[in-house]
């Protein structure tokens, strides 16, 4: 076999490869896409916010579920997701708008 | 420099530690200086405060009042250039390895490349993701993807990713490397920037794609790596764009 047919070959090999990874990429289920700002549900120091890593906001929450801290959920379960009642026994829900409960002191 | 403009540049030079700016008084005037403290001090204590959040992990390896006293001196030989404060800090790894108490820890510079490219990861403009009908039946020899610019490779001299993997909540079992890492940060489609220690052969597919080559050309970068793990990976989280035409 010559140089020039191993490397024919290798390209081949190659090129059906790709094929098979552009079919996997393109069959990858889309997620993540739709995301909305709830209110509420982060653990203490988990929030994201819109400054985003090591700058002046992120995951500075100072206790869980603070109502005006928020992280990026799946459209359509910020409302409905299920979280522990507070300390008085009153159900925790979340919120698209920032809440006054829970607030760090 | 208009009156205005004087006065600003004066009272930015007084909170840095210079004179108190003409006409500032107090009464009794002689706490003038006292009271214009508070001032300094605010700056001070909210600038330590922003370099903390950024450079956690640094402030985690050297301890709270280490990275305190360090932090007075970086304010004060590298003190923001602009008023955006996510735009502070790109001097602060090459601070700490000229940073003399420093010196046995040759990895503090590379860590804190790792936490600034997060924030950059974090705040790069935002790009839509290609279609994932336009890859069916695409040429891989034609085929040219962009990166989305959040996408960044970091070559680093000692094993920084692992160090930084380490300092993460829950990371506290993770094994530390012997040599020099790869790092690859980018900003998911969740908005999470994770980092990851990558291999030589895909960081040269990842420089091929920036260079602009085609899908086919730049695997070929990776000797008999294979590609799909990365390629869907990259996929997955949204990183690979659909390249403009020039």
């Amino acid at each position: 076999m010559t140089a020039s047919t191993s490397h024919r070959r290798t390209q081949l090999a190659l090129g059906a490869t790709l094929v098979c990874a552009l079919g996997a990429m393109a069959a990858l289920p889309a997620q993540a896409e739709d995301m909305e700002k709830c209110y509420g549900v982060a653990l203490a120091g988990q929030n994201d916010c819109a400054a985003g890593p090591g700058t002046t906001c992120a995951g500075t929450s100072k206790v869980d579920y603070q109502g005006n801290a928020w992280k990026l959920v799946p459209a359509g379960t910020c409302m409905t997701m299920d979280l522990p009642a507070d300390a008085d026994g009153m159900a925790r829900h979340g919120g698209l708008m920032p809440l006054d409960r829970d607030m760090a002191s | 420099m208009s009156p205005h403009e004087m006065a600003l540049v004066r009272f930015g030079a007084a909170l840095a530690g210079g004179a108190l700016p003409q006409g500032v008084t107090a009464d009794p005037p002689e706490e003038a200086e006292r009271r214009f403290n508070v001032y300094r001090n605010n700056v001070a204590v909210g600038l330590g405060a922003a370099l903390v959040q950024r450079f956690a992990v640094i402030a985690r390896l050297v301890g709270e009042a280490f990275f305190a006293a360090m932090a007075h001196e970086y304010i004060a030989k590298h003190p923001p250039q602009s008023p955006v404060l996510h735009e502070w800090g790109e001097s602060f790894p090459a601070f700490l390895e000229h940073f003399p108490p420093l010196a046995a820890y040759p990895y503090m510079g590379d860590v804190a490349r790792i936490e600034w490219a997060r924030g950059q990861a974090f705040h790069a403009a935002d790009a839509l993701p290609i279609a994932p009908a336009q890859l069916i039946g695409a040429d891989p020899e034609r085929l040219q993807l962009a990166l989305h610019l959040s996408v960044l490779v970091l070559h680093l001299a000692t094993p920084a990713v692992s160090i930084w993997q380490r300092n993460q909540p829950g990371g506290e079992g993770e094994p530390i490397g012997q040599s020099a890492e790869i790092a690859l940060i980018l900003r998911d489609r969740a908005f999470q920037v994770p980092v990851r220690a990558i291999s030589a052969p895909e960081a040269a597919l990842i420089a091929g794609l920036k260079r602009g080559e085609t899908l086919a050309q730049a695997v070929a970068q990776m000797d008999d790596f294979d590609p799909t793990a990365l390629l869907l990976e990259l996929m997955q989280a949204g990183a690979l764009c659909e390249r403009a035409e020039p």
